[in-house]
């Protein structure tokens, strides 16, 4: 097992080389690369629609790729399509469970469909059942669980055949704060116990932090891939948020005075600065117009993406790119079988 | 917070017959789980043949009693009920896949490492299991209707209603794939499966029909299945001649009367056919 897993460890647990999708003329995916490491935890973050879930299938061998190639566990997404499946776990957005069946009959069938050794089952389900919080709970029907529940299962249940690589789509969206916050102790319990790569998506830009590196997606494309520190560190400048007597004079009146880029976000004035908290007396001095309130704060992923994208992970959800995300949308479900 | 603290780790084999074998069973498996929770579907599912066995039964039975030979009309439509029972169980289960894609758990199946085909056939012999359950349970009422409990009927009835219940969890799973709403499945089901059990012969003797409706007869793919279960049934009945010959005349064709094996094989040819579609279908979807 040992010397399987080591010969494992030195290929990228997932390598993607410029990978596209387009459904009829719309490009859900323009072109895409990057490689994961052996063990490490991945984000992909983006607004919704910016492709996260096209790539996400098209690793998973639910989506051919229009052009480009992807591999994981060294193993070709298209040609090699069983040995993928056989070596992923996969946590869905919306949920896959068999409402009529218990937890532990949801996992056995899991284990059943995966060939998973008869002999290990019972070890391995206690194990994955006791590490969600469900053991006690293994003869319930599926049907009477909560959300947080059934995700926790679905999270149990993807890992039910020690994948190599677990890829979690979305995992905490829905749930409330307690969920997300347990859902994130398991895979950072998950990260110390199994020798398991993490792939996920997200668009909390809080939960990003969690990853070891992350990229980030808008419109199709990864305009930024590294640490969440190093992309903080990039972005260097702080936030500032103004409220004024005349927001659109003061967008005007900081680029004039002060050379600075700033946008309307969540109603409030936006930009980012060097040394926030020494302009902000500047800022009181010249800027000429009646300020209501200011706050400052140290670069976040929040920036990181407003940096990237020029807009904010919300604004972009609201953004005319939503349209054409929405046109995707229209196209798959027209399209799909 | 956990006690276990070895990791168990498990490896997916590369698939082989045994894997694929397991993934039928399990499929197989859950349609009975599945079936044995709703009981409701049971008892809702018995309820039309029933009437029909019953009530059309008796009630018809008073302008009939000339014409059937001393033969109960009960007992005449009997064989056809036995068919049309789990004609009806066959067609819930295979609908259950379209239930299954709209909750989402179409997809785990559809994401495992294994054939499509596996799952498919999996589904379609749960589909079998569970109709002829069904069929078990009117069986049981043969003495009601003056047919004998003898042990070769039954077994041969059971063989027959697996065969039929398999063909129509195959043409249930070939529409269902195509269909994504459970509403529409059981519209376009209800306007297939209503005609052909009318046409088939389940209330009448196949012979002497008027033309058209003996060319609609003929092509009907359930008369192969209710004739060979009438004569299988009738075999066993303690009749006059004249009656048998009336209401027992077989299937034919340009006058050529057709041979039970050849009807069977009918059902069973046009069942694999359908499965092959079926299967097909799975795996030219994403």
């Amino acid at each position: 097992m040992a010397v399987n897993f080591s010969t494992y460890m030195t290929i990228p647990a997932i390598e993607v080389r410029d990978l596209k999708k387009s459904f009829g003329d719309v490009e859900a995916v323009r072109g895409v690369s990057f490689e994961v490491a052996p063990g490490e935890v991945f984000g992909f973050l983006g607004p919704n629609g910016a492709g996260k879930t096209t790539t996400i299938n098209m690793l998973c061998t639910l989506a051919r790729p229009t052009s480009g190639a992807a591999f994981v566990a060294g193993h070709d997404s298209v040609t090699e399509r069983d040995d993928v499946r056989r070596n992923i776990g996969l946590v869905f957005q919306d949920q896959t469970l068999d409402g009529y069946l218990t937890a532990e009959q949801n996992l056995k069938l899991h284990a059943e469909l995966y060939g998973v050794e008869p002999a290990l089952v019972p070890a391995r389900m206690e194990q994955v059942l006791r590490m969600v919080g469900l053991w006690e709970r293994k003869d319930g029907s599926v049907m009477t669980f909560s959300g947080g529940m059934r995700r926790r299962l679905e999270i149990a249940r993807g890992l039910m055949h020690s994948p190599r690589v677990l890829f979690l789509d979305e995992p905490t969206i829905g749930l409330d704060p307690q969920t997300r916050a347990s859902i994130w102790r398991y895979i950072a319990e998950l990260k110390e116990r199994e020798e398991i790569t993490i792939f996920m998506t997200t668009h909390y830009m809080d939960e990003a932090e969690f990853c070891d590196r992350i990229a980030i997606m808008d419109n199709g494309k990864i305009v930024a891939l590294d640490t969440p520190e190093a992309l903080k560190a990039e972005v260097g400048a702080d936030r500032v948020r103004i409220t004024t007597e005349d927001d659109e004079a003061a967008i005007a009146a900081i680029d004039e005075r002060f050379g600075l880029e700033a946008s309307m976000s969540e109603g409030a004035v936006t930009f980012l600065v060097e040394s926030g908290e020494e302009f902000v007396p500047r800022l009181f001095a010249e800027l000429g117009i009646a300020i209501k309130s200011v706050s400052v704060a140290r670069p976040t992923l929040d920036d990181v993406f407003m940096r990237y994208t020029g807009s904010t992970i919300r604004d972009a959800e609201e953004d005319p790119g939503a349209m054409r995300n929405r046109r995707i949308m229209q196209v798959m479900a027209g399209g799909r079988r | 917070m956990s006690v276990v603290t070895d990791v168990v780790r498990v490896r997916v084999p590369p698939r082989t017959w045994r894997s694929e074998y397991r993934a039928i069973k399990i499929v197989w498996t859950r349609e009975l789980i599945r079936f044995k929770a709703d009981r409701m579907r049971i008892v809702t599912s018995l309820i039309q043949p029933l009437l029909f066995l019953f009530v059309l039964g008796s009630g018809l039975e008073q302008l009939s009693a000339a014409s059937t030979g001393g033969v109960s009309l009960k007992t005449f439509i009997y064989p056809g009920i036995l068919c049309v029972a789990v004609m009806f169980t066959a067609m819930f289960s295979a609908a259950s896949i379209v239930w299954d894609r709209e909750f989402g758990f179409l997809r785990e199946m559809m994401v495992a490492p294994v054939r499509r085909s596996s799952i498919v056939i999996g589904k379609c012999l749960g589909g079998a299991t569970v109709a002829s359950f069904q069929g078990v349970i009117l069986l049981a009422l043969a003495g009601f209707v003056d047919v004998p409990y003898d042990p070769l009927l039954i077994l041969g009835v059971f063989a027959l209603q697996l065969l039929l219940a398999f063909s129509i969890t195959a043409f249930g799973v070939m529409v269902a794939v195509r269909i994504k709403q459970m509403q529409s499945f059981m519209g376009v089901m209800q306007m297939i499966i209503t005609p052909m059990f009318f046409i088939a012969g389940v209330f009448f003797p196949v012979a002497n029909l008027p033309g058209w409706l003996t060319v609609l007869n003929r092509l009907d793919p359930l008369t192969y299945a209710v004739d060979p279960m009438r004569r299988l049934v009738f075999n066993h009945l303690d009749i006059t001649p004249e009656a048998r010959a009336t209401l027992d005349p077989g299937v034919t064709w340009f006058g050529w009367r057709v041979p039970t094996a050849l009807e069977v094989l009918v059902v069973l040819a046009l069942g694999l056919v359908m499965l092959g579609i079926a299967i097909w279908e799975f795996n030219a979807s994403e």
